[in-house]
């Protein structure tokens, strides 16, 4: 069970701890505290711990200097900065022969929108997906970055488009626990995709689903979906949860098809899922009203919760927000530890939330952090 | 020799001293400032060596023409400013 989580912010990195001391405390107190902040001011917008080493990776967009990368050793006591990824250079009078808008995108780094480990058997290794559309791999734990280039040279690359972004991006990295080599990536808007040799050949997968924002001939079309998140159960990597920007939907042959969910109350708009990282029938979601609002159904905040593999959900809403919260809650502001009990998630409005009972109930851990972009459990 | 003078605000990321350069272009006076401040380069030129979109350079207070090639000329004795454009909040 996790004691510790980290809160990439618009404004620092914040790391909350449940501590020894903070049990043995008044009753009601929270257990939880904000034990240590990191480049408060500056804008973190996604954090990632490695499991293997320990190691911390924050990424930073300072707007005017551009995306950074820092890394630290001793669990965010120092940092040093680190390579951020870097396009690789346009070649001169490169016409790109498919673009999906009618405009290229540009080759530089955006927005670093994706950290994941490599395999456990594969030190150093780390992926990370960027806008626009650029997958990069470091064997070096971070020091040096090389893009994939076999999936950024493919041509139904150029079709991709933004969601939401002006670019389209890679969001989601799931590396397959039983071999590393397998990995399946999200992208807003290009669909899923998998390779079998850690990124030598591409075959883009998610068959079943669908993009209702498309003409109807197109709806389901692979390369033009937007899967809001991808998510893999650690003990089933078969079985995959995609939000997506038309709802909910689960595949259990490793992303290769997915089905619909329907009849998702109060909503199957969302940005996050989790999934339970023994039962590859349990997984939450945050719903919020589509498309242009944004906000949640009613001014209540909930987390919808399945256990039964999507045929039906529970509503929670115990220690959450009820009326006038305008919370909504981004791709990878909701975690969930590796033992499936305890949950935090955090909102653009800066609340923050924790459960330990796998959503049954949560507590406000704060309501005044800045917009909140990542929430991670140390596992 | 050109003079080259970087926003204060990006000293706490990382140090840019002043620095006398030799160069007919920005570019070239840029590339002989970041050949000895690698770390330098990258937060004030993109992946393909443009000037970042919220940046500005002003050449003896005039701003610059060029921000993708960086191609104005450099008068020997000019003074570059490197500094923060407003666009970027």
């Amino acid at each position: 069970m996790s004691n510790r989580f980290h809160v990439a912010t618009r404004k620092g990195l914040f790391t909350l701890e449940r501590g020894e001391q903070r049990r043995q405390g008044v009753a009601g107190d929270s257990e939880w505290a904000i034990a240590r902040t990191s480049f408060l001011g500056d804008n973190c917008t996604l954090v990632m711990h490695d499991p293997r080493d320990g190691s911390l990776l924050a990424a930073l967009d300072h707007g005017h200097f551009g995306v950074k990368m820092h890394r630290s050793r001793d669990e965010g006591a120092t940092w040093q900065e680190v390579a951020a990824p870097k396009y690789p250079d346009k070649p001169a009078g490169y016409v790109p022969k498919t673009p999906a808008e009618g405009r290229p995108v540009d080759w530089a780094l955006k927005l670093v929108w994706a950290l994941a480990p490599g395999g456990a058997n594969e030190p150093g290794v780390l992926w990370c997906g960027t806008l626009p559309g650029g997958l990069f791999r470091s064997e070096d734990g971070g020091d040096s970055w090389a893009i994939n280039r076999p999936l950024w040279d493919d041509p139904r690359r150029e079709e991709w488009f933004g969601g939401g972004a002006d670019q389209p991006g890679i969001h989601s990295i799931c590396v397959d626990p039983r071999d590393a080599a397998h990995v399946t990536i999200g992208v807003s808007c290009g669909g899923v995709w998998t390779t079998r040799d850690s990124g030598k050949r591409w075959t883009l997968a998610g068959k079943g689903m669908r993009a209702e924002y498309m003409p109807p001939e197109r709806q389901f079309d692979q390369n033009v979906q937007d899967p809001h998140q991808l998510a893999q159960c650690p003990a089933n990597p078969d079985a995959m949860w995609v939000q997506h920007h038309n709802g909910i939907f689960r595949s259990t042959d490793g992303g290769e098809t997915f089905s619909e969910i329907s009849g998702v109350k109060p909503s199957a708009f969302g940005f996050p899922v989790a999934v339970h990282p023994k039962n590859p029938d349990v997984a939450w979601f945050v719903p919020a009203i589509k498309d242009e609002k944004r906000i949640p159904l009613e001014g209540r905040v909930v987390v919808n919760r399945t256990r039964d593999a999507g045929k039906t959900f529970d509503t929670l809403t115990r220690g959450l927000p009820q009326e006038h919260a305008y919370d909504l809650v981004f791709r990878h502001a909701l975690d969930v530890d590796d033992t499936g009990d305890r949950l935090a998630f955090g909102s653009t409005t800066g609340s923050l939330w924790v459960s330990e009972d796998g959503g049954d109930s949560w507590q406000t851990l704060s309501s005044n952090l800045p917009p909140v972009y990542a929430v991670r459990f140390e596992k | 020799m050109a003079t080259v003078r970087f926003t204060r605000n990006i000293q706490r990321h990382v140090e840019c001293p002043d620095r006398e350069v030799e160069g007919a272009t920005l570019r070239e006076v840029l590339e002989r400032y970041f050949a000895g401040n690698d770390r330098a380069r990258g937060y004030v030129l993109d992946d393909q060596g443009r000037l970042r979109h919220h940046m500005a350079v002003f050449i003896d207070g005039q701003q610059l023409q060029d921000r993708d090639g960086l191609s104005d000329a450099v008068a020997p004795g000019a003074v570059i400013d490197v500094v923060q454009a407003l666009s970027g909040g």
